[in-house]
Parts: structure tokens; C-alpha cells; sequence
């Protein structure tokens, strides 16, 4: 195959990733969209493998086989609930990968063409190296974190120390020295001290980041993975690889930039972290504000009565796995005529887009279930909002008052709506750490008890 | 201006150019879809399989190829684990039957 035919065959396959995420753009082409995805991998996967740069095809047989076989089984045995620690842990995959591929380029330049006329590595091929392997190192582990906190291994709650964003800015300024060294003279002692400190960078710059602010780490996780592609790209001088590199890359960024306007908070407060969890603002009861508590036959009866009813949901219902009980609860409402529709707050869950997830595999049709922008303005026109797992989202403190610390994120007004009725194990303050003015307003129902439960006593009851 | 233009340059303006057809492909994304949408960018940045095979390419057993053979393993976990989990999310969104 000639050089020229390769590089063509690598553009076919940027463009079909390209048309994979085009796909996305509606559920009915995604799943074309997904084809196209993997159409373009074998083609790329193919064209590298019939090239002259790859002789022995054994051990490379083996690694796919084993590697793939590995990851079909997760793909189908994993709980969708848990999507948000799947993708972290793929993250740290590709991570990985960028580490090892630059390490192997490294020891053996000439494989990749990437030798000067004396032998050495050429510098610019140093440069495009040394970010590659920082971004992929950084991803690796900050990825492992990330993991280990949403599959609950760590705590969700922050782990702040004092002078970490001091120590964040040393290691980071000495990995940028070392790299200057390495451009210069590239060694092997540099080039692993360089990697063990991104390895180090990656658990502190993740650590101080809380549970809920998980969403935005990975988006931001999935956005570097993409930038330590392009940067191996550049190395391979391989099309393929930066453009989808920067295409993983800005969908990250995007999705971290909407994640943050979601909770009206910068991108920069996100990453230096520490928000939420022992450490956020103190919690404020006052005694003296009553609380309306109902059952789950009180409930029904309202639920019931009502011509329409939006379903809120969030993480606590992911927690409890409560999707299947709310679709039940739907369908029984809509049996008697009662119009049931679904409302996601962006930051709803672990990850951008976990709620529909969970839906969907109840089997709630999509068109029932809309972003805030599209239904934020019907809850006035609504009898029933029925919360369950979600509650700083639906605080109206956050439009209403100024002193409030999440004062002007975008929130779901649940509060205009007839009747509100929360499900919740207790009247603990969210994430924010902040009391929901919501419990204690005339037309809120408190529905104390786990959410699933809770459901599925109300779904008897109908 | 006369000279040869290095294929760096080529190389950023593919870049250049592929960070906006990224910028507008994912606006339109639906939010719906986010969740699918992290998984199957996940699935095409193992992409860099290619960099891996080039490693694990030559017939003699080098530090370079024992390198490239488990970076190869590895992302194809992350390939063939990616887009499946990606096609059993999709499947499960379904229109209201009518």
C-alpha cells in the first residue's frame, strides 16, 4: 500500500467518525451514526495493519482478541446506572494508551519515521511527544479517581488539603521545565520523571472535585483524552488521529462548558474544586417552618385527580434504581388519561445525559422527555411535579434570592406548579449543602422514604 | 514567498479545521444523547490504536513492541467495549407507540 492511498483511506476514516457524531444529532440516525463509527475504526485499524510498517501479525491478533473480548463482556454486563464510572474507566484507557504509544515512539523513533538526519528524534516531534504523554498521563489517573468515586470506593465528598493549589502549580511548572530539558535533550530518565509527575498532576487536580461536580471532571476527562490523541497524532503525522482528536476534544469542552453554565459556576471555581460535600456552607434549619408530609396513598389520590403531571428526576433516583417503578407509575397515570411528561435538568445525575439513559432503558419513549429549556415555562399549567432524587436543581432559592450560594443556576420551577410532591429519605440538605426553600412552601408534599419504594407503594395504590 | 510549506503546517490546519466541524457537529448534538455521545467519542479516540500497532508492528521482540502490544490490548478494550456499549444504550431509545 503507498504511502498516499494510506493517508487516504485515514481521511475516509476521520470523516466516518465525523458522520458518527453527526448521527447523534437525533436517536433514529444515531444508531446509523454508531455504525459509521466503527466502520471507520476497522477501516483505520485495517489500513495500518496491511501497511509496511507491520510485519508480525501474531501478537497482535492476540492483544485485539483478548482486549476486545474484555471489553464486550463489560459492555453487556454493565448496569446502565453505572455508565458514569464506565466511561471514566475507558478514559484512563485511552490515557494509558497515549503513554505507552509515546514511550514506544520514543524507544524506537525510527518505527514512526521520526528521526533527523543525525539520528536523533527530531524536535518537533519532541514537543508534539512530551504533550501527548503529559495529557495522557494526566487523563490516566485523574480518570482513576474519578472511578473510584463514582463507583464509590472513595468518598464523594472532596479531599482538600491546604497549599494543593500552590503544590498543582509546582508540579506543574517543574513538568514544564523537565519538558524544555527533554525538547533539548531527550532522555529516557526525563521522560519517565515527566510522566510519574503528569501521573501524580492527574490525582491532584481531580481529588479536590466533589461528587456532584462529577459531571463537569468528565467532560473534561473525556475532553483531554481527545487533545492526547491529536497530540500522538501529530507525532504519526496521522490524519486520522488529529481529527478525531480534536473532535473528542472540543465535544468535551463543550459538554464541560454546558455542564458549568448548567450550574451557573465557572469553569476554573469547578476545577479548583473543594465546593460541596463537609465543606460547603453550613446548613440553615429553621424549627420554626412547618413541613407537609404526606403517604403514598395520599399521594395516588393527588396524583390521580390530576390532568397533568412532570416527573423530576436526579441521581437519588439512579441510586435507588427507581426508573422502572416511575415508567410503571406513568403508565398507570396514563391509563386514566392523566398527561405524563419528564423533565432533565442538564447536571441531573453523574454525567451529561445520565437521567435519559436511565429512562430510556425503562423504556420511556423520548418524546415524553424533555431538556429545561423545553419545559421549564409549562410548570404553571401544571397540577402534579413529582421530585424524586433530585433537589438542589429545583430549589427556588436559586431564582429568588440573592444570598443564596447557588443563587442564578438555571433551575427547574418546579415551585409554580400546583402541587409539588418530593420524594426523599429525609429534609438533609443537597450536595450544595444548602436547605431547599421548596420543603417547607403550602404546596410542597413531603413523600418521606426511598424513592423506589415510595413509587412502587404509590403505583398499588392507584 | 517561495519555499516549500512543512507538513506541520498541513498538519495544524487539518486540526485547526477539525476543532470547528467538532464545535458544530456536538452543538448539535441532541441532550438527550450526551450520555452516548461520551461513550462513542471514547470509542473513536482509541483511534490511537494506530500508533500502537506501528509499535507492535516489527517481527523482532523490542522494548518498543512489548510497549506497543499492551497499548493494544488495552484500547481495544476501550474500542470494542465503546461502541457496543454505545449501540445498547441506542437501541434502548424508542419512540411513544402510537
Amino acid at each position: 500500500m503507498s504511502a498516499n492511498l494510506a493517508a487516504l483511506l485515514y481521511l475516509a476514516s476521520a470523516v466516518l467518525f465525523i458522520l458518527a457524531l453527526r448521527g447523534l444529532s437525533n436517536p433514529e440516525s444515531a444508531r446509523m451514526g454508531n455504525v459509521f463509527g466503527m466502520a471507520g475504526m476497522a477501516l483505520a485499524i485495517l489500513t495500518t495493519v496491511l501497511g509496511p510498517q507491520v510485519t508480525a501479525y501474531g501478537g497482535i491478533a492476540l492483544a485485539v482478541c483478548a482486549g476486545g473480548a474484555v471489553g464486550l463482556v463489560i459492555a453487556f454486563r454493565i448496569k446502565m446506572a453505572a455508565m458514569p464510572q464506565l466511561v471514566a474507566a475507558f478514559h484512563s484507557l485511552v490515557g494509558l494508551g497515549a503513554v505507552l504509544v509515546a514511550a514506544a515512539a520514543f524507544y524506537h523513533p525510527a518505527g514512526y519515521g521520526i528521526v533527523d538526519a543525525l539520528g536523533q528524534i527530531k524536535v518537533q516531534s519532541r514537543i508534539e511527544m512530551s504533550l501527548g504523554v503529559v495529557i495522557g498521563a494526566v487523563t490516566f489517573t485523574g480518570s482513576i479517581v474519578a472511578f473510584t468515586r463514582l463507583q464509590g470506593v472513595i468518598s464523594g465528598d472532596p479531599v482538600v488539603f491546604r497549599g494543593q493549589h500552590a503544590l498543582n502549580v509546582v508540579i506543574g511548572a517543574v513538568i514544564v521545565v523537565l519538558l524544555g530539558a527533554f525538547v533539548h535533550t531527550p532522555s529516557a530518565d526525563v521522560f519517565w520523571v515527566v510522566t510519574m509527575l503528569a501521573f501524580v498532576l492527574g490525582v491532584t487536580l481531580v481529588a479536590p472535585i466533589g461528587g456532584a461536580d462529577m459531571p463537569v471532571v468528565i467532560s473534561m476527562l473525556n475532553s483531554y483524552s481527545g487533545w492526547a490523541a491529536a497530540g500522538i497524532g501529530f507525532t504519526l503525522e496521522n490524519s486520522a488521529l488529529i481529527v478525531t482528536g480534536a473532535l473528542v476534544g472540543s465535544s468535551g469542552a463543550i459538554l464541560s462548558y454546558i455542564m458549568c453554565r448548567a450550574m451557573n459556576r465557572s469553569f476554573v471555581s469547578v476545577i479548583l474544586g473543594g465546593f460541596g460535600g463537609e465543606t460547603a456552607g453550613q446548613t440553615v434549619r429553621k424549627a420554626d417552618r412547618s413541613v407537609t408530609s404526606g403517604s403514598a396513598e395520599d399521594a395516588a389520590f393527588i396524583l390521580k385527580n390530576a390532568a397533568s403531571v412532570v416527573i423530576v428526576p436526579g441521581y437519588g433516583m439512579a441510586v435507588a434504581q427507581a426508573q422502572h417503578a416511575v415508567r410503571e407509575m406513568a403508565d398507570a397515570l396514563k391509563r386514566r388519561g392523566v398527561r405524563v411528561s419528564y423533565a432533565i435538568h442538564p447536571v441531573a445525575g453523574r454525567m451529561p445525559g445520565h437521567m435519559n439513559v436511565l429512562l430510556a432503558e425503562a423504556n420511556v419513549p423520548y418524546d415524553e422527555v424533555f431538556a429545561l429549556e423545553d419545559i421549564n415555562s409549562e410548570f404553571q399549567a401544571t397540577d402534579v411535579a413529582y421530585v424524586i432524587g433530585a433537589n438542589d436543581i429545583t430549589n427556588p432559592a436559586a431564582r429568588d434570592d440573592p444570598s443564596s450560594p447557588i443563587y442564578g443556576m438555571p433551575i427547574l420551577d418546579v415551585d409554580r406548579a400546583k402541587t409539588v410532591l418530593f420524594v426523599k429519605r429525609s429534609l438533609a440538605p443537597g450536595y450544595a449543602g444548602i436547605d431547599n426553600a421548596l420543603f417547607y412552601k403550602s404546596n410542597t408534599m413531603m413523600l418521606f422514604g426511598d424513592a423506589k419504594k415510595m413509587t412502587e407503594e404509590i403505583v398499588k395504590a392507584l | 514567498m517561495r519555499g516549500v510549506v512543512d507538513p506541520l503546517v498541513f498538519q495544524i490546519s487539518i486540526f485547526v479545521l477539525a476543532v470547528f466541524v467538532g464545535y458544530y457537529v456536538v452543538w448539535s448534538v441532541t441532550p438527550a444523547l450526551h450520555t452516548p455521545l461520551m461513550s462513542v467519542t471514547n470509542a473513536i479516540s482509541s483511534v490511537i490504536i494506530v500508533g500502537a500497532l506501528i509499535a507492535a508492528g516489527p517481527v523482532e521482540m523490542t522494548r518498543s513492541k512489548v510497549l506497543g502490544l499492551v497499548a493494544t490490548a488495552l484500547v481495544s478494550v476501550n474500542i470494542f467495549g465503546g461502541f457496543a456499549v454505545t449501540q445498547r444504550m441506542l437501541v434502548m431509545y424508542r419512540k411513544r407507540k402510537r
